[in-house]
């Protein structure tokens, strides 16, 4: 059945739709995690330090953490690995351009794409510069990710990439929640002003409460 | 009227093709779109040169055969067949694109004409039903829902155009084989292929050379006969029920 699922452009479009729904699904809660900023040092640190202490005593220091870190990983990967076959498959399916141009035809297959490779580069970005410090611009101390979300954002570039990217996520979860919904066949015509109502809704939501993070170290709220 | 044509010519499925432009006169609004090429025809055969190839066949729309890509729609400004285009359509001095189906699944035979039998491939995997063959059924022997009805007769009314694939930037035939397997899959008679129909056709429409559905939705909106965009959200449910019942066997 797997390989059926995986050898299948509808199959793999299953892959990509399931993928986006947990990456989404930990957004949410992401987002909401990263307003704790707006409370002060002492709780936005308490927050990270209890993210890995979820669980116990059932599980041990970290555990919680590196299982979210383990699916987040699988879902990424999968995600990626049939964005990239799946839009080879497309491309290869139109070789020839009409001479006559339509615009806006592929308006949401190209945000989507692009939109996607601008994801990933900040996924690979945001990691380097938030969990192991590696590009971070000020003095990265682990357990203290408060000063660090402020050094960050006190560089120009750091909110610059921050920001774009999470308008390419408002973006791809507008299309993207949306079309998930009718590859996995919940769509319908009844259903479907509902359908884009909450897609645009979470679009909105991620994307300002995301934002908010940069904005406040801006305005100085937060500091 | 009188119009500047640039069509697609192309000799063979091997020649490279061209824009050539054309000037036709004394068109009327009331012509077909197929009767202004047929003037442009008749005039290059007149004149020793070699007439535009295109599809058609009933003129009616009704037979699928017609196609060609208008200014960049896939049968023209109208949601209706270009057999079913009329002239009014356009305005005295209009330059018309005039462009094959472009996908990599329907190659050029010459000019205007591309091979669609990658559709009858794709009929050919599924798009049947075993029927007992003899004397007629009595008509209420089976019940169907009036919903069920209606839902398979809106998907029967696909009459295989390609304008689908044309249109889709994916050059993908998820409509069209969504049709298919809608209009059948929901019927009592289509019940005992209701799983491999929608898997085969799948694999069939892969391996043609299709692309996937990014649900821009540019299918439905060139689809003459109005196929909703929600054909696809139904077969994808209908295939993964499928995925999971041959899985369970
Ligand atoms: C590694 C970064 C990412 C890449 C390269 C990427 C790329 C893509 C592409 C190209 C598509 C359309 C594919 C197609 O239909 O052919 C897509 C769809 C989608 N993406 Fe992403 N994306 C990324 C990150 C994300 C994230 C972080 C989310 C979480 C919200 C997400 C959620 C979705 C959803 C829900 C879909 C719709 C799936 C469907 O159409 O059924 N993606 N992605
Ligand atoms: S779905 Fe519409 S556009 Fe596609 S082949 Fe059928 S009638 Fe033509
Ligand atoms: S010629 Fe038959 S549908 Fe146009």
């Amino acid at each position: 059945m797997a390989r059926t699922v995986w050898d299948s452009s509808v199959g793999k479009k299953t892959v990509m739709a399931v993928s986006g729904l947990i990456m989404l699904l930990y957004l949410v809660a992401h987002m909401i995690g990263n307003l704790k900023i707006y409370f002060g040092a002492g709780e936005f640190n308490h927050y990270a330090h209890w993210l890995r202490t979820v669980g116990e005593p059932f599980m041990h220091y970290e555990w919680t953490l590196w299982l979210v870190r383990v699916v987040l990983v699988v879902a990424v990967v999968a995600h990626a690995t049939s964005a990239y076959q799946l839009s080879r498959r497309d491309i290869r399916a139109r070789p020839s351009k009409y001479v006559h141009k339509k615009r806006g035809a592929s308006y949401a297959t190209r945000t989507m794409r692009w939109g996607g490779i601008i994801l990933g580069l900040f996924i690979v970005w945001h990691l380097l510069d938030l969990t192991t410090g590696t590009v971070h611009p000020g003095g990265f101390q682990e357990g203290h990710p408060y000063q660090n979300v402020v050094d960050t954002f006190s560089t120009w570039y750091g909110n610059v990439v921050y920001i774009v990217a999470m308008l390419a996520l408002g973006l791809h979860i507008r299309h993207g929640f949306w079309s998930a919904a009718q590859t996995l066949g919940a769509g319908s015509r009844s259903r479907d002003r509902a359908l884009k109502t909450i897609a645009n809704v979470l679009a909105l939501l991620l994307t300002a409460g995301f934002i908010a993070v940069p904005v406040g170290v801006m305005t100085g709220v937060v500091s | 009227m009188k119009l500047t044509l640039r069509v697609w010519r192309q000799k063979n499925a091997d020649a490279d093709g061209a824009m050539s432009t054309y000037e036709v006169d004394g068109i009327s609004a009331d012509m077909s779109f197929l009767e202004m090429l047929d003037t442009l025809n008749e005039e290059l055969i007149l004149s020793g040169d070699d007439p535009v190839a295109f599809d058609h066949d009933c003129r009616e729309g009704i037979c699928g055969a017609c196609s060609l890509v208008i200014n960049g729609d896939a049968h023209g400004p109208e949601r209706t067949t270009t057999c079913q285009l009329h002239m009014r359509s356009f305005r005295d001095g209009d330059t018309i694109d005039i462009e094959p189906w472009r996908a990599a699944a329907f190659p050029v035979v010459k000019d205007l004409v591309v091979d669609r039998s990658a559709f009858d491939r794709i009929i050919q995997a599924g798009g049947y039903v075993t029927a007992p063959t003899g004397a007629a059924p009595e008509a209420h022997a089976t019940p169907v829902p009036k919903p069920d009805a209606d839902f398979a007769f809106e998907h029967a009314e696909c009459i295989g155009c390609g304008a689908c694939v044309a249109a889709c930037p994916n050059g993908a035939a998820m409509l069209f084989t969504s049709a298919k397997v809608n209009h059948l899959n929901v019927l009592p008679q289509g019940a005992p292929e209701r799983e491999t129909r929608v898997l085969d056709m799948v694999a069939r429409m892969d391996d043609e050379g299709f692309g996937g559905c990014t649900l821009t939705g540019e299918c439905a909106t060139a689809c003459p006969k109005g196929i909703p965009l929600f054909s696809i959200t139904s077969m994808n449910k209908e295939w993964l029920r499928a995925t999971r019942r041959s899985g369970k066997r």
